[in-house]
């Protein structure tokens, strides 16, 4: 116990350090998956069926497989089978291909989230602006688009707080996120070795950032409160 | 000269014919009544009129402009539909409020994003907001609501609801005005408030189709009677002819379930 809180202040900076990778992983996931994922929603909701077919096909097989084996083929596929390392080398070559594989595998299983946001606004609400003379884009950022907004927070939330963990399965590729720092210790790192407590450690990290974003969330939804 | 023209409207939905063949005219300041079972057409009818459905057949004019021919595709492009559209109001069965606008919001929005697409826009761009306020205001203040102007349709009444419809439909000023069975989604102590506001613009000469299961209603507010069946108009004319000497058959029976219920 002595021994611990002797290495807790290196341990703490050390899992600081890859607990802010973690967090950057979160964000580009979120800044690139909300958008992309409408594209893939309008995409399957296409009246142009070669489309839906192709954008409901990509989203069965990204569902359909483990996260941890895309995020190993996307990131060796190139690399050992092409013989084009598409990534770059190092911390950075690892950060740029589990971002692809998370905004892809996110935009997925969001998009899903907003066609069911999307079908579920009654008809009425668009031939209502349509008798009122809207245009098409006017009656979806008018009108739809909050009532979706509403309605996709819910799942949205459960979503963002499975991104947060999910972000540890970048591990398998060795992106140095917190998981990574806290494993560092039981082989040597920063002169400690032999320690399985800071991997333990890492769950209090997840935690406290999933409290914040619970009671964030939950705000946003009692925002949206005030319209049925 | 009629108002509105409508002649020989036919549309079907895959293989069921729900309008067929389908003509009658209005003239302005005219309130018209469409009786009818439920899937005789009437409402289709009214959706044709709103471009909501396409007819496979027929023409629809308005004040001698032709808005709709079905063997004209030059009259049948989105962009030109979405004007044409405005020549018409619909107030739903369902009401169909925004529920993230206000009760004036819900009045205002459209004439707002009409407004906006003015050349004269950004210059007076507050007098005209002050315009389209102060007319929503009146609106409501008309059908009753001036105390409910800052209300969501969620904290209204389903009479309420549909009164601050009817003003969404009246902002802009369109040449005709349809009801869609405006009182069959309310509680029947609610109907009395929103039939009250329908017989206000008819005294006011306002230019109006209303398809209505409420047979006193239709009988006394309307101009004119259409009795549809089968997609067909059966008999037309006067209401009092149509409700007390029906010549059709058909126009008899359906009135005997109202008058001896």
């Amino acid at each position: 116990m002595e021994q611990m809180m002797e290495q807790m202040p290196i341990v703490v900076h050390a899992l600081n350090i890859g607990f802010i990778q973690t967090l950057k992983l979160f964000f580009i996931t979120l800044i690139g998956a909300f958008p992309l994922g409408l594209v893939i929603a309008f995409g399957s909701m296409s009246k142009f069926k070669p489309l839906s077919y192709f954008t409901k096909l990509i989203v069965w097989i990204i569902r359909g497989t483990p996260l941890m084996i895309q995020l190993l083929i996307i990131y060796y596929f190139p690399g050992l089978v092409l013989h084009r390392p598409i990534w770059g080398s190092g911390e950075s070559g690892r950060f740029l291909a589990a971002a692809v594989s998370f905004i892809l595998n996110y935009a997925c299983y969001f998009s899903e989230i907003y066609r069911g946001g999307i079908q579920g606004v009654p008809i009425g609400q668009e031939e209502a602006g349509l008798v009122l003379g809207m245009t098409k884009s006017q009656i979806f950022f008018k009108i739809t688009l909050l009532q979706m907004i509403k309605r996709i927070v819910p799942p949205m939330s459960n979503e963002i707080i499975t991104l947060v963990k999910d972000t540890s399965l970048a591990r398998i590729i060795a992106l140095q996120e917190i998981i990574w720092a806290g494993q560092a210790f039981m082989k040597g790192s920063y002169g400690i070795s032999g320690a399985i407590w800071p991997l333990f450690f890492t769950a209090v990290y997840y935690l406290i950032f999933n409290g914040v974003l619970t009671v964030l969330l939950s705000r946003l939804e009692s925002r949206l409160n005030y319209f049925r | 000269m009629a108002i509105l023209e409508v002649e020989h409207i036919c549309k079907a939905f895959n293989r069921t014919e729900v309008l067929k063949d389908i003509s009658f005219s209005l003239e302005k300041g005219q309130a018209v009544s469409i009786i009818g079972s439920s899937g005789s057409g009437k409402t289709t009818l009214l959706r044709c009129l709103n471009f909501l459905e396409r007819p496979n057949k027929g023409i629809i004019r308005v004040g001698g402009e032709t808005l709709f021919d079905a063997g004209d595709p030059s009259t049948q492009s989105e962009a030109a539909i979405r004007k044409k559209r405005l020549h018409f109001g619909l107030v739903f069965q369902s009401f169909n409020l925004f529920p993230q606008y206000t009760a004036l919001e819900n009045v205002m929005l459209a004439k707002e994003l009409l407004a906006s697409e003015r050349p004269d826009y950004k210059a007076r761009k507050k007098e005209i907001q002050e315009e389209i306020h102060a007319q929503a205001g009146e609106l409501l203040d008309q059908m009753g609501l001036s105390n409910r102007t800052g209300s969501y349709p969620h904290q209204l009444s389903g009479g309420q609801q549909q009164r601050v419809a009817i003003a969404r439909a009246l902002a802009l000023t369109p040449d005709i005005l349809c009801f869609d069975e405006p009182t069959s989604a309310l509680d029947p102590e609610l109907t009395g408030e929103v039939l009250k506001v329908i017989k206000e613009l008819a005294d006011k000469k306002t230019t109006m189709i209303i398809v209505t299961h409420e047979m006193a209603f239709a009988r006394d507010v309307a101009d004119h009677t259409i009795f549809m069946d089968d997609g067909v108009i059966v008999e037309q004319g006067d209401p009092r002819q149509v409700f007390e000497e029906p010549k059709e058959e058909r126009t008899k029976q359906f009135l005997s379930r109202f008058t001896q219920g």
